[in-house]
């Protein structure tokens, strides 16, 4: 206890530092526990989407390749032949205004593991499917919606009713997604296959598609997340090495008065645990603050990019709690890890030795500059022959660790190389001095220059996407107006009435299948200049429109071709046994599926039951508007089934804002830690600067001075390590671009560059900086000459 | 001590610091007068306040009251700028741990001050140099040194900067005798070559004995030496 006390009494003496240590793990948890919080709480929310009906559980009929809906009369005649069958319909809906899934389902023939029994039994049961009917939805939805009850086990964003109701609020008579199968069916029935041919069966999968689709965007999280955590444990690092420094002559002391080095090892980890824990505990707190307030955006962007429901709201998760304290508790014992080897390895009788650390660490730096060209080569290697997401991302680990080791070694040469042209004594020494403080600093300045290169990277590659999807929507989103009908009557009727008001009707017709293996869908497009002229074609033979028109090649989107490792003239397999050579390849942002498009006499032929509800109208510009009032006041369509050209736009390029808003909030979040990072080591170094800067204040500069230059040098140092990030930044844009995005999302974008937000993110460095070294400088100018006379009458 | 112009004149000199609720007089009222070129050991019992009547001399810390004159320039009135500039003109300071600057060489040590207070004479360092003993050491880093060298290259700091006062805080304190010896030799030959008053702190009878005067301080005051 005695020695426990004695090791506790450096924190009661320095409170500031122990104030540091804890906030750079506590941000450094909060980060990476946010991060895990938002995933954990979507993956929780596919798995309840996949789950509904019991859909990860009962095998189903769905429609056969290259149509979307089952007729109710295949559903009539399976029930008639004996099937026990259950039909559901899932399809978007406007209610109160609202766009929703709606699920219709038949609680009368529903299979006991549907759960649909539990909504609706006994006495509400013809309340359920009797107009207006019942309606359930998860207890975030059922808020916003009038008439609609809380339910468990749903979605957010799906309504559960009737099925007739749900044909009926979606416009969808007589149509219906999928029949559930009963798993015991009678025995002797004729086979299904016969008696609805235009259906094929699906296993129960629990798996889930939502997860494998969402599973980059994921990984991209917590990739960032990861980041965060390693940005906030360079604090740790520093903070735990600086109070192990500064204890280094206790450890002797209570070495030499018998404590055995086994229980000083014992002592320093449980403290080390402590403190992680107190500090992991108010990380976790702080992530579930900072995941409630990203996850709207992030639920945003998964339904808009991948259509995948997402709760606004976040749930408490014990495994999510008990990570956020693994993580702590293992960055700090890994963050104090060396220390704890120094101490171990501490020769009793060694003298006091005020340049031993900065000369083991100028030894270090000699091995440091080892690894980080080992770590660069195996970054070269990997971004030469590596392959898939994962060595993506170990190339990005490889790149950013090979810069951060570098880093120390650059500044000190440069301060040497300087140094040693410089003519005034004061810059002499306020070169010298500043390389002498790099040890302290350089896990500080580390954690700047990755903060700073992952803003870069992240912002160039944002901005270049910001550039290329502006402009790519404007190619594809060329068309003035969008309409899409209710039924097959109501797009008929739409054709006829804008065939004399319209310069052009064109057809956006698709049916959903494999292609080549793939899931994904195809469109039958029409032979227009709107696409001729505009369609954003990354590769294509000479006569691309010609060979699509006459039905004598396919265009697939940049990520199928990726995937299916498609080269033009591949062959290229559609529904219904189509097959088709590659006549070009379309880029085709924010669809994380493979997509094809066939000329529309082709795709008719191939798939004649499509339904032909969306079109996009081609008018001249100055009428768009008039002919949409026209259309909403012939036809009394909903808002929804209308839109025009730039509202579409608006639309994508919220989507694209949304998707892109956490990872700006994250780097914003990851630069704060950095700068608390710099304060840390500032605060932490500033105590132990005295007896380095009292002789030069004795021999004639003021306090005033001492404390302008000791900002001078965290400006300096700063300004050195934004100017060693820009490369790196760069380098870790265009494993972003040209590896992550084509592994993850399956587009290879073109890299620009914007020196403007350089010299923006530049000033904020300069900012965080000089707000980190304020403080110790305050104190410095204000310190009492008493303070500074006790370095000579050495009572320090 | 023979009738010279007086390099550092102090009278009635008062200094007192808190500590909790405690006020401590540290000094009640000292004074005392130094011609330039000779040298004065200030002695006295820990406490005493010997250090921090060489610290105020120094500019290092400002008195309650009394008066400091160096070289016939009032320096109790002055700001913080004022008395830096005073440290790096007038005066040089020759601590007990040496005080040099851990991040640069000896050579570059020997020739900060100079270089701070602009007067550098590389002939005149490099002279220094040579009669402190450590020609061919330029190079080295002070912790590379034994504590004699370091004291010998603080005081060599001290003395290129031409000050014509030197305050010397127990200069031999950390050195064993023979060395120390040594060192104050030299110190005292080389100050009188340069002509400069000498006021240095010592708890040891035998070295005040070397110096021109001997003032004892005892309980702030001035006590019959």
């Amino acid at each position: 206890m005695t020695a426990l006390s004695a090791l506790l009494s450096h924190w009661r003496a320095h409170p500031v530092q122990l104030a540091m240590l804890l906030l750079g793990l506590a941000l450094a948890t909060a980060l990476f526990s946010g991060v895990q919080a938002i995933n954990a709480e979507a993956r929780a929310s596919y798995a309840a989407a996949e789950a509904v009906l019991g859909q990860d559980r009962l095998a189903r009929l769905v429609p056969a390749e290259g149509t979307a809906r089952i007729d109710e009369a295949d559903y009539v005649a399976l029930r008639r032949a004996g099937w026990l069958v259950s039909p559901v319909l899932e399809a978007r809906a406007t209610l109160d205004g609202q766009r929703v899934t709606v699920l219709g389902v038949d609680p009368l023939t529903a299979p006991p593991q549907a759960g649909v029994g539990a909504l609706a039994d006994g006495d509400t049961l013809a309340d359920f499917f009797t107009p207006p009917g019942l309606r359930f939805a998860a207890a975030e939805t059922a808020a916003r919606l009038e008439g609609v009850e809380p339910a468990d086990g749903l979605p957010p964003g799906t309504v559960l009713t009737d099925i007739g109701i749900a044909q009926s609020l979606a416009g969808a008579e007589g149509q219906l997604s999928r029949l559930l199968l009963w798993p015991d069916q009678p025995e002797g029935l004729r086979p299904w296959q016969e008696i609805a041919p235009a259906l094929r069966l699906e296993e129960p999968d629990a798996a889930g598609d939502l997860a494998r689709l969402t599973d980059s965007f994921h990984l991209n999280l917590t990739a960032f997340g990861l980041l965060s955590f390693a940005v906030g444990l360079f604090i740790v690092h520093a903070a735990v090495g600086l109070a192990f420094e500064q204890r280094r002559s206790m450890f002797r002391t209570l070495r030499a008065l018998g404590l055995p080095a086994g229980q000083l090892m014992a002592l320093l980890l449980g403290e080390l645990t402590l403190l992680a824990l107190v500090a992991g505990a108010a990380g976790v707190a702080l992530g579930y603050l900072l995941a409630a307030t990203l996850l709207p955006d992030v639920a945003a962007t998964l339904g808009g990019l991948y259509g995948a429901p997402v709760a606004g709201s976040l749930a408490i998760r014990p495994e999510w709690w008990a990570v956020g304290l693994g993580i702590a508790l293992a960055g700090t014992w890994a963050a104090g890890a060396r220390s704890l080897w120094r101490v171990w390895a501490l020769p009793l009788l060694a003298p006091a030795q005020p340049r031993a650390w900065a000369r083991a660490s100028e030894r270090a730096l000699i091995g440091q500059a080892a690894a980080a060209v080992a770590l660069a080569l195996a970054a070269f290697a990997l971004a030469g022959w590596g392959g898939g997401l994962v060595a993506g991302f170990v190339l990005l680990a490889c790149l950013l660790v090979a810069a951060a080791l570098a880093l120390p070694v650059l500044l000190t040469g440069v301060l040497l190389a300087v140094q040693l042209r410089v003519r005034g004594v004061l810059a002499g020494w306020f070169l010298s001095d500043t390389r002498q403080q790099l040890p302290g600093l350089s896990l500080a300045l580390m954690a700047l220059m990755l903060a700073l290169a992952a803003n870069i990277g992240v912002g160039t590659m944002v901005a270049s996407f910001r550039l290329t999807f502006t402009g790519w929507l404007d190619q594809r989103l060329a068309a003035e107006i969008y309409v899409s009908g209710r039924d097959a009557a109501e797009a008929e009727a739409l054709r006829a009435w804008l065939e004399p008001r319209s310069d052009a009707i064109l057809p956006i017709w698709s049916v959903t299948g494999e292609i080549s293996g793939e899931p994904g869908a195809v469109f039958g497009v029409k032979d227009h200049a709107t696409y001729r002229d505009h369609w954003p074609l990354l590769a294509a033979e000479p006569d691309v429109w010609d060979r699509v028109a006459e039905g004598r090649g396919v265009l697939v989107n940049e990520q199928g071709a990726r995937r299916l490792q498609l080269s033009l003239g591949d062959p290229v397999r559609l529904p219904a046994g189509l097959e088709l050579p590659l006549a070009g390849i379309y880029s085709d942002y924010g669809n994380p599926q493979a997509q094809a498009m066939v000329g529309l006499e082709r795709f008719l032929a191939a798939y004649p039951d499509v339904p032909r509800l969306a079109h996009a109208v081609r008018v001249a510009p100055e009428e768009a508007a008039g002919l949409r009032t026209a259309l909403v006041d012939e036809f009394g369509l909903p808002p929804d089934r209308v839109t025009d050209q730039a509202e579409a736009k608006r639309f994508s390029l919220q989507v694209f804002e949304r998707t892109f808003a956490v990872t700006a909030a994250l780097n914003v979040l990851t630069l704060g830690v950095a700068a608390v990072a710099l304060l840390a080591s500032l605060v932490t170094l500033s105590g132990m600067r005295l007896p380095q800067l009292a002789p030069v204040w004795a021999m004639g500069l003021t306090r005033a001075r001492l404390a302008r230059l000791e900002m001078l040098r965290t400006l300096v140092l700063a300004a050195l390590t934004a100017v060693v990030a820009l490369p790196v930044g760069l380098g870790l844009a265009w494993v972003l671009l040209a590896v992550i995005n084509v592994e993850a999302f399956g587009w290879r974008l073109p890299m620009r560059v914007f020196p403007s937000d350089w010299a923006r993110l530049a000033g904020a460095a300069l900012l965080a900086a000089a707000l980190a070294a304020a403080l110790p400088a305050r104190r410095l100018a204000r310190l009492a000459p008493a303070d500074l006379l006790r370095v000579f009458a050495r009572e320090r | 001590m023979s009738a010279r112009a007086p390099i550092l004149e102090v009278s009635d000199l008062r200094k007192s610091y808190v500590e909790g609720e405690e006020r401590i007089e540290v000094l009640r009222g000292v004074s005392l007068t130094l011609e330039t070129g000779c040298s004065l050991a200030l002695t006295g019992e820990s406490g005493s306040g010997k250090s921090t009547l060489l610290h105020l001399v120094a500019g290092l810390d400002a008195a309650d009251g009394g008066a400091i004159r160096i070289a016939g320039q009032e320096v109790t009135g002055l700001s913080d700028a004022g008395r830096a500039r005073l440290r790096r003109d007038a005066v040089g300071l020759v601590f007990q741990q040496f005080n040099l600057i851990p991040s640069l060489t000896v050579g570059a040590n020997l020739a900060f001050q100079s270089r701070l207070a602009g007067r550098h004479d590389a002939a005149e360092v490099a002279r220094l140099a040579d009669r402190l003993g450590l020609a061919g050491l330029e190079a080295r880093y002070p912790e590379q040194l034994s504590g004699g060298q370091q004291q010998r290259v603080a005081i060599g700091r001290t003395l290129a900067a031409r000050p014509a006062l030197v305050l010397a805080d127990e200069p031999t304190g950390n050195l064993d005798e023979a060395t120390g010896d040594a060192v104050l030799d030299l110190m005292l030959e080389l100050v009188a070559e340069a002509g400069a008053g000498l006021l240095m702190v010592t708890h040891s009878p035998r070295l005040a004995a070397r110096l021109d005067g001997r003032l004892h301080l005892s309980g702030g005051r001035v006590a019959a030496a």
